[in-house]
């Protein structure tokens, strides 16, 4: 397996990154606040007003390293990008399975039975955790009404019907998340997901995690030479990583989901890390997104064992193997794509 | 480049694995690694001193060598000038592996140097960097007869853009190309139908913690 390099993220407002030989430089109002030698990185992440040497940004696109800048609060602005790598045949194929409407309906099952799958193995887990009678009879009635959905989802006839009953299943989900809260409930409840922007402290941990999973979604994407806005779950929409969301899907508990609870229940990301705005929209502050940051890095680096490949990795890697199996079955050498099952 | 042109490299990737020589060739996965890799040992190799070159022996490095007939092109590391006659030296970093793979790319790399420069090419040697050894190798007819049948083959087999199967063998382990080919998942078929069916399967409730 290829290496896990890390990803550099750039929270510093006005800090400036150069290139210093075979390494970068992160500069603080004229003080190196860090060097990293280039080898060690996979991608460089910038939030907010952070300043990029042209030589940095050549070296990265020479070096297929991708550079991606969001705004403050962790948004999407833009991926710098290396000349177009990967295969057109791949690409080819990837069109002409998402133009059979059998082949999308096929794939985006799985990945929706992937989905429900993994949240179902998170409820069922909380469920068993909990010492209060009354969260785990509310979390294992979910995980029946996802038990249901999931049977329903291998019957779906097409992709309207699929995204229904995802939705459901997404629905279900959230209405009873805050029961695998245990600390600081009253502040950490979720009514429901808001986003755009989210309304409280969980949608805007939910979101900003989905944000930084999503950005290695659409890198595994890219790196195996797929195209990451043609999807088959996610509706095509310009500008949107269909792929990258389709990658995801699947993922979110396992990664962002359960990491989101760990960090609350471990008391890691509290109150003070939140800011409301008037009106209500709640979005993590510095030091919040920080701690956040600091505990997906760790995340991605524990090893698990990959249940198709019986292989052990780390699990910043599984996007990246998850969208090689499928680029294996565009190009017809495996049956069926095969969603990442956590156990 | 021309469509029907084949690199030269091909031909031990070909002898190699056939899947292998699709990847690099047909899907282009990773070769970017495989490729900065290469280049980056054969520019390694430029200053290593070549104690075996005898006097009045005139050496060309990364030499772009191509045949129109067989519709070859790609790069020697080294040819050496024996007065007139051409002769190839192919650099192996790696300890010595089966010779055929390499003989076959050194035999198509002659054919393009007779075709090139009009004079026969009977011999020529491959370079072990970590023996630090020469093994001379003769172009023999049965030789030639093969660089010729592969061409063909790999011809068809890129015109056809589809994979051959992984084979999931011994060869496999010495492979870069492990995470693209991914030879022991797509070899196993059984196992694999098992999981697409277990994927909508509910698990009971009681589950062995991780």
């Amino acid at each position: 397996m290829h290496q896990l390099l890390n990803t550099l993220y750039v929270t510093t407002p006005e800090a400036y990154v150069r290139l210093d030989h075979d390494t970068l430089r992160v500069e603080v109002e004229g003080e190196t606040k860090l060097q990293v030698p280039l080898h060690h990185l996979g991608a460089l992440v910038c939030f907010g007003n952070v300043l990029l040497s042209p030589a940095v940004l050549h070296r990265c696109a020479d070096d297929g390293r991708s550079v991606v800048l969001l705004d403050r609060n962790g948004r999407f602005k833009a991926r710098i990008e290396g000349p177009v790598s990967g295969n057109v045949l791949l690409r080819k194929a990837q069109h002409a399975a998402v133009a059979d409407s059998n082949r999308t309906l096929t794939i985006a099952r799985n990945i929706v039975a992937g989905k429900v799958q993994n949240v179902r193995q998170i409820v069922l887990r909380a469920a068993r955790e909990t010492d209060d009678p009354q969260d785990s009879a509310q979390l294992t009635d979910t995980a029946q009404a996802l038990a249901n959905t999931l049977k329903l989802v291998e019957t779906a006839a097409d992709l309207d019907q699929l995204r229904g009953f995802e939705g459901e299943a997404a629905r279900r989900h959230f209405a009873t998340f805050s029961y695998m809260v245990r600390e600081e409930r009253t502040v950490f409840q979720l009514n429901g997901r808001s986003r755009r922007p989210p309304r409280d402290p969980i949608n805007a941990l939910l979101s900003f995690l989905y944000v930084l999973l999503l950005g290695d979604c659409v890198a595994a994407a890219e790196g195996v030479g797929l195209d990451p806005q043609i999807g088959f779950l996610h509706a095509l929409r310009p500008g949107r990583p269909a792929l990258g969301l389709d990658l995801m899907e699947e993922l979110r508990s396992v990664i962002a989901e359960r990491l989101a609870l760990t960090l609350i229940n471990r008391r890691q990301v509290t109150p003070k890390h939140f800011v409301e705005r008037p009106g209500g929209a709640v979005s993590l502050n510095d030091d919040g997104r920080k701690e956040v940051i600091i505990a997906y890095q760790k995340r991605k680096q524990e090893e698990i064992t990959h249940p198709v490949l019986e292989q052990k990795m780390p699990v910043g890697l599984i996007p990246h193997v998850q969208a090689r199996l499928l680029a294996r079955v565009l190009r017809g050498d495996l049956e069926s794509y095969l969603p990442f099952l956590a156990r | 480049m021309d469509e029907d042109l084949i690199m030269l490299s091909a031909l031990e990737h070909y002898s190699y694995c056939p899947r292998q020589c699709a990847l690099i060739h047909m899907e282009q996965s990773f070769d970017e690694n495989l490729f900065t890799l290469r280049g980056r040992a054969l520019h390694e190799q430029v200053d290593e001193p070549e104690g075996v070159v005898e006097k009045g022996v005139r050496v060309e490095r990364a030499l772009p060598l191509w045949s129109n007939r067989l519709g070859l092109t790609g790069k020697a590391d080294v040819v050496e000038f024996h007065g007139e006659t051409p002769y190839p030296v192919e650099y192996k970093h790696g300890p010595r592996r089966e010779k055929e793979h390499d003989d076959l790319q050194l035999c198509a790399q002659a054919m393009c140097l007779e075709e090139m420069t009009g004079q026969a090419v009977p011999k020529g040697a491959i370079f072990h960097h970590s023996s630090r050894r020469r093994r001379e190798v003769e172009f023999t007819p049965v030789l030639r007869q093969k660089v010729e049948q592969s061409v063909t083959e790999i011809r068809v087999m890129l015109a056809s853009r589809t994979l051959p199967p992984a084979v999931n063998d011994a060869r496999c382990k010495n492979c870069s190309l492990q995470d693209s080919c991914l030879p022991s998942v797509t070899n196993e078929k059984k196992r694999l139908q098992r999981f697409a069916s277990e994927l909508f399967t509910v698990s009971t409730p009681v589950q062995e913690e991780r």
